[in-house]
């Protein structure tokens, strides 16, 4: 990341980001010598008339001048047109995306992100895009309010359920930057924060291949990936430890009791089911807060996880 | 005239008519105000216990201090709800305007007085709804409430918001009964352009109470209906629309912060005159200016909506109108600025809280410039540059201007001084824990630390720890006022009628005054703030200039 | 000079902290004209709520409005447009010391307030009754557009809290005919009864708007 931010700001790594800055420190410098000369005053006033002595003392009868109150109108008047049609105009560049932007599909659940490619490739929590190409975000979420908000790229945008919103960047500079949620969304809002990956658009090219499946490696090892990437991890332990799910560790086989009192043997197709319509059958003990992964992971996506669970002994 | 010993009156409103009975059911605006004062500061503490556990669970990075991230989150919520429904809405308005207000006036009391008490036991009430709030699971919500999250949380969300619900209607009664006051109520001679500056304060703040609150009560009965009876208004799920919930609760939150701060910079206006002893500079205009704010104050909600996905229009006129609540404000503090200007400036407590309220505010201020400018506020909005942005407006406006007021009438409350020495070490601390504590928030929040994180990455640590250390600075500065102006209560000195030497009608009557506030009615006889021609002596008499001076 | 009355007569209904009945009347005037700001400002939200939706849905809007009953919706308004005469009529009476046209005037509102009631209790039970509720109440299968059950969550909540107000405001009546009753009014002393008299006008006034915005869009 060359550019390595300010005091006051971070990198700026996408193309919006510049003049966003320079606005702020249009701001900024107008307010401190604002401020200077409001305090700076007020200073010199309580010191140059401060009561000497103890005893009050009649003061001047100045108390009105219009042209000093027609100069403190017109002056900052002035000033705020300025900071107004400088905001709104990048307000637009950040909402109106370039006709060719790469699209990809931004999904907030709680708690994390899933992304999808127009290749049909996705992603959780990492949303991996070419550099130096405009990419437009078609937002939506599965249940409250989440945003989407990258501050290296100096992108905002609330998500919401039931609704698209859009929101664009093009990325200046490869590397990895934070993404995180800024609308408030419950228990781990301050968790759900991931990843934007700029590739060259080469390297871009190539993970595309290689996110959709990776046929290169054992089944239960995809499985173990996926465990990890898709989120299954924040919930679920491998150690026996019951976090907000149950914990998968000696899951295959055994017997599972759920709230509405009924049991059944864990099989492959309890797993699926599981995955796909958490809330069908709800394990004994925890509540129903499992979000369904049904758009997010193939069937063989399953089979993987399948095969990964089975060798949690 | 008072005699040159200051004495403590016999009789006077704290102990006539006597008997706790007498307290609970009196009908006068200062015992009323007082209990006020008493309720609010109540809530103010828990309020601040509450923000100091939230700065000790953000001196590092992960979660240690509470147990989960709902326990953080219920924590900020009822921090926030509480600051903002219980303590800052009352607190000027409520507290002290009930006191002050028909002394100032020359009026024996508000217009409504069995209002003015009911307005008082419906803020009890709300109090007890909020409470057990609490107690039954609190609320996660923050202080938003913003749907589908609130209609979807396990917590005691109802409950909350119909506290709140009931809170409004206190808030209500309290601004129509100071309308009706006003302008009915003044003594003989007194006009609209002689009022002294607080009252147009409160007037101002009055009306925004009135149309503001209602649409605030309606929003959360659709709330809470939507929760219990699920009317689907506000739930995506059912077709509704939670955009619509944002519109209109910031239809009332954005004017209520004007409520908070109107009545502030009303008291700012009084202290300033009176500690610089000279006359305000720009009377009408610092008049006019809060009527102005009030207006502007109902155009601009949408400013906190700007990445919520309203439209660009909304978004491009709402920010307009945003920096146009800019200038009347900087017409305020230039004529405040300006009246100090070849005075005979004191640095008594109340002085200090006022200098602090001027360096807070324009920092606070400007800052909602940053936050009003679209492309900026994208950056901004919602991370700690927001969350410094409200505390400096609030703490440092609103909260400074209170304890200015609260220092300055003391000595008319309950006729006796507290220590200017512990005083001024209370407000040095408070001025430089507060500013450790939140000036810190803003370069996190340009940095993009968001709010509402239980845990944070470690590239912020620095930061937070330094602003937490700051919170430890400023709640020993509380601390020590606490004590001292407790201790003023048994120990300090007489104050006498008129202490600083001011020309407002409540200090023509006796401190503390006596039950029907005048034993001879105030006359016109000089403007409130004719310091160029009227000094009121060491001995606490008037002495008049024959010529005023020129400039 | 002075805020202390001075006069003699500082009848008993004078509160002491006004000097004169003028100045009293003046204040509860005005407090009372507040008052019905505050009150339009709440109906005013839930108006806001009623365009944003029906621009939403004008389809829907317009086809869920047909079930709701015209006849007995028209039959509400007229006996709520008689009792805001009778409420005149009951004030006049008191302005020339008439207490019994007084009580027979405010007890002719009551009845027409207690007729609305009824009419209402009868259009509810019916809507309850046949499913045509808000949110997840709703189980009415006759109407085919969008969400129809938003319609019925804004008709229950704007019908419903002006009926609260219907019922406050037959309490308040109540409540000055007893006063009028036990001779506390006269032609000197009557801001009570003209204050009750404001607010029933503002049930009145918001049943007008409800009435065509619901019965009668088209
Ligand atoms: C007392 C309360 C108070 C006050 C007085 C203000 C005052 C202002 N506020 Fe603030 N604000 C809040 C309380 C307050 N605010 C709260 C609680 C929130 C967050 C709520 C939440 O999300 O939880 C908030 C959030 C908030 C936002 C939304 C941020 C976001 O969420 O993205 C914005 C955006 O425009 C904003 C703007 C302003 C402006 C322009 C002013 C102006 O009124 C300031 C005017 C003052 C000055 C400008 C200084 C003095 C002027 C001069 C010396 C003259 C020279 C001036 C110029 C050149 C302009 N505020
Ligand atoms: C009036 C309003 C007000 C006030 C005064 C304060 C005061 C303080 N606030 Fe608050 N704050 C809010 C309103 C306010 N806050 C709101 C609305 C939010 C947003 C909530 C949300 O997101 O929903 C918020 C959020 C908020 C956060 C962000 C949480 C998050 O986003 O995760 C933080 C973090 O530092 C914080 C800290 C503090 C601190 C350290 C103080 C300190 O200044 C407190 C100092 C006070 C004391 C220490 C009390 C001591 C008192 C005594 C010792 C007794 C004195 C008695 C007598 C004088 C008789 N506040
Ligand atoms: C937000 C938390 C969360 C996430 C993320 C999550 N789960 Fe779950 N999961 C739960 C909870 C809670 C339960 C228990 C309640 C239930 O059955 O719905 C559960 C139950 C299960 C069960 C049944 C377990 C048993 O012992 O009967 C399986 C299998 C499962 N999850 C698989 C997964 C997989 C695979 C993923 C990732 C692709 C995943 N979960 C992601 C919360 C989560
Ligand atoms: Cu998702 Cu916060
Ligand atoms: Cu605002």
């Amino acid at each position: 990341m060359g550019n390595g931010g300010s005091f006051w700001l971070p990198p700026a790594s996408s193309t919006v980001a510049g003049e966003v800055d320079s606005i702020f420190y249009f701001v900024y410098y107008a307010s401190v010598v604002l401020f200077i000369l409001v305090i700076g005053l007020t200073a010199f006033f309580v010191f140059r008339y401060r009561r000497r002595g103890g005893t009050r003392q009649f003061t001047s009868g100045f108390s009105h001048s219009n042209v000093m109150e027609v100069t403190w109108t017109v002056i900052p008047t002035i000033l705020v047109f300025v900071i107004f049609f400088w905001g709104f105009n990048g307000f637009l560049k950040m909402h109106v995306a370039p006709k060719d932007a790469l699209q990809i599909k931004v999904t907030g659940q709680k708690w994390f992100w899933s992304f999808d490619y127009p290749s049909g490739a996705s992603s959780v929590n990492e949303i991996v895009a070419p550099v130096n190409k405009p990419v437009e975000l078609l937002m939506s979420s599965k249940d409250v309010i989440h945003s989407f908000y990258v501050p290296d790229f100096r992108v905002k945008m609330d998500v919401l359920p039931n609704r698209y919103t859009k929101a664009w960047f093009e990325a200046t500079e490869t590397g990895e930057y934070n993404l995180f949620c800024t609308e408030y969304c419950g228990t781990k809002h301050s968790e759900m924060i991931g990843k934007v990956k700029i590739l060259s658009e080469l390297d871009y090219q190539k993970w595309l291949e290689a996110a959709d499946f990776d046929t290169t490696i054992a089944l239960h090892e995809m499985g173990e990936r996926l465990y990890k990437s898709k989120a299954c991890v924040t919930c679920h332990s491998i150690d026996g430890t019951p976090m907000n799910g149950p914990s998968f560790k000696g899951i295959w086989g055994k017997t599972e009791h759920f709230a509405d009192g009924s049991s059944l043997t864990i099989d492959e197709n309890y797993i699926r089911e599981s995955i796909l319509n958490p809330n069908a059958k709800v394990v004994a003990g925890f509540q129903p807060i499992m979000p369904t992964y049904q758009g997010i992971l193939k069937d063989r996506h399953i089979d993987a996880i399948i095969a990964y669970l089975k060798t949690l002994k | 005239m008072s005699t040159a010993t200051a004495t403590f009156p016999q009789k006077h409103y704290l102990n006539d008519p006597p008997g706790l009975k007498s307290w609970l059911f009196t009908l006068d605006h200062k015992r009323i105000g007082l209990m006020y004062f008493f309720a609010i500061m109540f809530f103010f503490t828990i309020g601040g216990i509450l923000a100091m556990l939230i700065r000790l669970e953000l001196l590092t990075p992960q979660g240690d201090f509470f147990q989960s991230g709902d326990t953080y989150n219920q924590m900020f919520t009822l921090h926030g709800a509480i600051m903002i429904f219980l303590f800052i809405i009352p607190s000027i308005p409520a507290a002290l305007g009930n006191f002050v207000l028909p002394l100032m006036l020359g009026a024996k009391d508000v217009a409504f007085p069995r209002l003015n008490l009911a307005s008082f036991y419906i803020y009890v009430v709300g109090s007890i709804f909020c409470i057990y709030s609490i107690v039954t699971g609190a609320v996660d919500t923050g202080w938003t409430f913003y749907t589908p999250y609130s209609t979807s949380t396990t917590t005691s969300v109802v409950s909350m918001t119909s506290g709140v619900f009931v809170l409004g209607f206190s808030s209500i009664l309290t601004g129509l009964n100071f309308i009706v006051t006003v302008h009915k109520l003044r003594a003989p001679g007194l006009t609209w352009f002689k009022l002294p500056l607080f009252v147009w304060g409160l007037y101002a703040t009055a009306i925004i109470q009135i149309l503001a609150t209602p649409v605030l009560a309606i929003t959360l009965l659709l709330l809470i209906l939507e929760r219990t009876l699920g009317i689907g208004i506000f739930d995506p799920a059912l077709g509704g629309d939670p955009v619509l919930y944002q519109h209109f609760f910031w239809f009332y939150s954005h004017p209520a912060v004007y409520i908070m701060i109107l009545p502030g910079m009303g008291i700012i206006s009084e202290t300033v005159s009176v500690f610089s002893h000279k006359k305000i500079f720009g009377y009408k205009f610092i008049a006019f200016s809060s009527l102005g704010i009030a207006f502007v104050s109902f155009l601009v909600w949408g400013h906190h909506m700007f990445t919520s996905g309203q439209s660009e229009l909304a978004a491009m006129i709402f920010s307009f109108l945003t920096f146009f609540v800019g200038i009347p404000s900087g017409i305020k503090v230039f004529n405040w600025v300006t009246t100090m200007y070849k005075g005979n400036i004191s640095l008594e407590a109340p002085m200090l809280y006022t200098l602090s309220f001027l360096f807070l505010f324009c920092i606070g201020g400007f800052t909602g410039i940053f936050l009003g400018a679209l492309s900026v506020d994208v950056h901004l909005h919602d991370t700690y540059f927001v969350v410094a942005h409200f505390h400096y407006v609030m703490m440092g406006g609103t909260v400074m201007a209170f304890l200015a007021g609260v220092h300055y009438w003391w000595p008319k409350i309950w006729g006796r001084m507290y220590s200017e020495f512990w005083a001024a070490i209370a407000a040095f601390l408070i001025f430089v824990g507060f500013n450790m504590t939140f000036f810190t928030q803003f370069v996190l929040g340009s940095q993009g630390m968001p709010r509402r994180y239980y845990t944070y990455l470690d590239q912020y640590q620095p930061l937070h720890g330094f602003s937490s250390i700051g919170s430890w600075v400023l709640g020993l500065g509380f601390l020590i006022m606490a004590f001292y102006l407790v201790g003023s209560l048994f120990k300090g000195k007489i104050a006498g009628n008129n202490p600083w030497g001011a020309l407002s009608w409540e200090w023509s009557t006796t401190s503390p005054p006596p039950h029907h506030n005048f034993e001879t009615v105030p006359e016109m006889t000089h403007g409130f703030y004719d310091y160029d021609t009227v000094l009121v002596n060491e001995h606490g008499e008037k002495v008049y200039k024959e010529e005023p001076v020129s400039v | 000079m002075s805020t202390v009355a001075q006069d003699a007569s500082h009848p008993e209904y004078l509160a002491h902290h006004f000097s004169d009945i003028e100045q009293q009347k003046e204040s509860a005037k005005l407090g009372m004209w507040i008052f019905l700001a505050t009150e339009i400002l709440t109906f005013g939200g839930l108006f806001c709520a009623y365009a944003v939706f029906r621009a939403w849905f004008p389809e829907m809007f317009h086809d869920a409005h047909k079930v709701l009953d015209l006849r007995l919706g028209t039959i509400n308004t007229i006996v709520l447009i008689a009792s805001s005469f009778t409420v005149v009529y009951a004030i006049y009476c008191i302005q020339r010391n008439n207490r019994t046209g007084t009580v027979i005037n405010l007890a002719l509102t009551l009845l027409f307030a207690a007729t609305f009631m009824v009419i209402k209790y009868f259009e509810y039970s019916h809507k309850i009754h046949v499913g045509q509720l808000p949110g997840h109440f709703y189980f009415y299968d006759g109407l085919e557009g969008t969400n129809p059950h938003l319609f019925f969550g804004i008709y229950f909540a704007m019908t419903g809290l002006h009926g609260v107000h219907v019922l406050i405001g037959m309490g308040l009546i109540t409540w000055v005919m007893i006063g009028t009753l036990k001779g506390r009014f006269s032609s000197e002393y009557y801001v009570p009864v003209e204050m009750v008299g404001l607010f029933w006008h503002l049930v009145d006034m918001v049943w007008i708007f409800l009435f065509p915005l619901f019965y009668l869009i088209g």
